[in-house]
């Protein structure tokens, strides 16, 4: 329970900040300045069937899990 | 008997890792549907003396603009012989299959999903339910996904019907910001705490003990493992994706992590992607990863029964791995094939190496007989994964 509060507190925290900021922060890159970020070799894990497996093949023969990336990519600028 | 041993903790991670993909994808894609998408995949590991391999089918089909589901079918076929079952247990050969199916629905600049997987073998199954949601901020330069999972497993042993039925279950928490930074740089930072309770440790696998002295020295006797029944971890992993002026991407990863068990580690990641022309896309990368030993970790334990819990289990021991990946991707993208926008086939080829401190080649005392208890020399694996498939875009 306690791990859970502390999940929560962080979500909560990320969320404020996010918050907060977009009253004092304009966003620094306009859409059309997103065109490197939106190519597909920019993503995080570009083939989602890849990247699960080599996740599979990690979390199977190490002690650590968790907080791996993930498929997908580009900066939500489609 | 005929067991699978090496593969224990497959079942339940295997399962965490799609939930992972799922939680990322909404992440790492905003306010907008995954691609519509489907992937054929063939996948190998061969290392350790055990062969794993089998199909991945993957596909994604979005509807009405606001809905996309997926489902994948995914299948291990392991055989050989890994260094767990050539001590206590003879060459076998297993199946685990896993159905997968999740839907997304966006709203606005809001994604939710929801999903289910189940994955089967003669002695495991295990059922996951998962659900994301995401959102964008801030011009859409921010998005925040959050993601739970529930996962109950039924554990059972061939052949042992006095085992009975063991019941084990798994919770996900995390969280995900991905952060445009600059016109080239984007960045991801990721939290998950996990809690699993139950029964976790492999039926099969056994500790070793000192039970005695002969010519060669120690005498290694075994006896079953004893795990905790609860284990909570905490990791937290930074990435950064730069792009580079000539039509490059470099990437950097790092993620520590740490457990209830004692179990500290982390690992770091350089990767680099290099378009070739019209058709075609490099890639390169390099892995380390480190981790200490969990507390009730030892290769070699005093005597029968000395602790509350015992495992000699290589994934719990002090080690060290490396991996060299490289792979080649060729893109096409047809004028007339009606529907499909593009294809592509993907050659993908990693070598993982493990360096175990800790965790000696017991063969040596048990069946060689050439080393006394303890005396062994340390245990090393050289992994080749290989993942080819070919992916469709519609």
């Amino acid at each position: 329970m306690k791990r859970l509060c502390s999940v929560l507190l962080i979500n909560l925290f990320i969320l404020s900040l996010l918050t907060t900021s977009g009253c004092s922060l304009k966003p620094w890159v306009k859409p059309y300045e997103r065109t490197n970020l939106a190519d597909p070799i920019m993503r995080f894990g570009r083939d989602p069937v890849a990247e699960t497996y080599m996740h599979h093949v990690y979390q199977a023969r190490e002690g650590a899990k968790g907080a791996e990336g993930g498929a997908g990519g580009g900066c939500g600028c489609n | 008997m005929s067991r699978n041993i090496i593969q224990r903790k497959v079942r339940f991670v295997c399962i965490a890792a799609f939930v992972l993909l799922w939680g990322s994808s909404a992440i790492v894609y905003g306010a907008v549907l995954p691609e519509d998408r489907a992937d054929v995949m063939y996948h190998s590991y061969d290392g350790g003396g055990v062969t794993i391999d089998g199909p991945s089918i993957l596909v994604r089909k979005s509807f009405l603009d606001k809905f996309s589901v997926s489902t994948n079918y995914y299948v291990d076929n392991i055989s050989g012989a890994s260094i767990d079952v050539e001590l206590l247990a003879s060459e076998y050969k297993e199946e685990r299959t896993e159905y997968s199916l999740g839907v997304e629905y966006l709203n606005n600049k809001t994604l939710m999903g929801f999903g289910y997987t189940n994955s089967t073998e003669n002695d495991y199954v295990a059922d996951t339910f998962y659900g994301s949601i995401s959102q964008d901020f801030f011009g859409d330069l921010s998005n925040v996904s959050i993601s739970y999972a529930y996962g109950s497993d039924e554990i059972s042993k061939t052949n042992d019907d006095a085992f009975g039925t063991e019941e084990a279950t798994h919770l996900k928490y995390i969280i995900s910001l991905t952060q445009v930074l600059s016109k080239s740089w984007l960045m991801n930072v990721t939290l998950q705490t996990d809690v699993d309770e139950g029964f976790l440790n492999n039926p099969y696998r056994q500790y070793s003990f000192n039970a005695g002295t002969n010519a060669l020295g120690i005498i290694r006797e075994f006896s079953p493992e004893i795990y905790p029944e609860t284990r909570t971890s905490d990791a937290v992993a930074v990435r950064f994706k730069h792009f580079l002026p000539y039509r490059a991407a470099l990437g950097f990863e790092y993620r520590k992590f740490s457990d209830s068990w004692g179990i500290d580690a982390w690992n770091f990641d350089i990767n680099y992607t290099h378009p070739w022309g019209e058709h075609l896309i490099f890639d390169v990368h390099y892995r380390w990863y480190s981790q200490s030993k969990a507390d009730f970790y030892s290769d070699l334990f005093e005597s029968e029964g000395v602790q509350n819990f015992m495992a000699r289990d290589k994934e719990l021991s002090t080690f060290k791995d490396t991996t060299i990946g490289v792979g080649v991707t060729f893109e096409y993208e047809p004028q007339s094939w009606g529907f499909v926008e593009k294809v592509s086939l993907s050659l993908l080829y990693d070598r993982i190496s493990f360096e175990y401190d800790d965790y000696l080649d017991a063969r040596e005392n048990v069946i060689a007989q050439t080393a006394g208890g303890g005396e062994e020399s340390k245990y090393s694996i050289d992994a080749d994964v290989i993942r080819f498939f070919f992916s469709m875009w519609y």
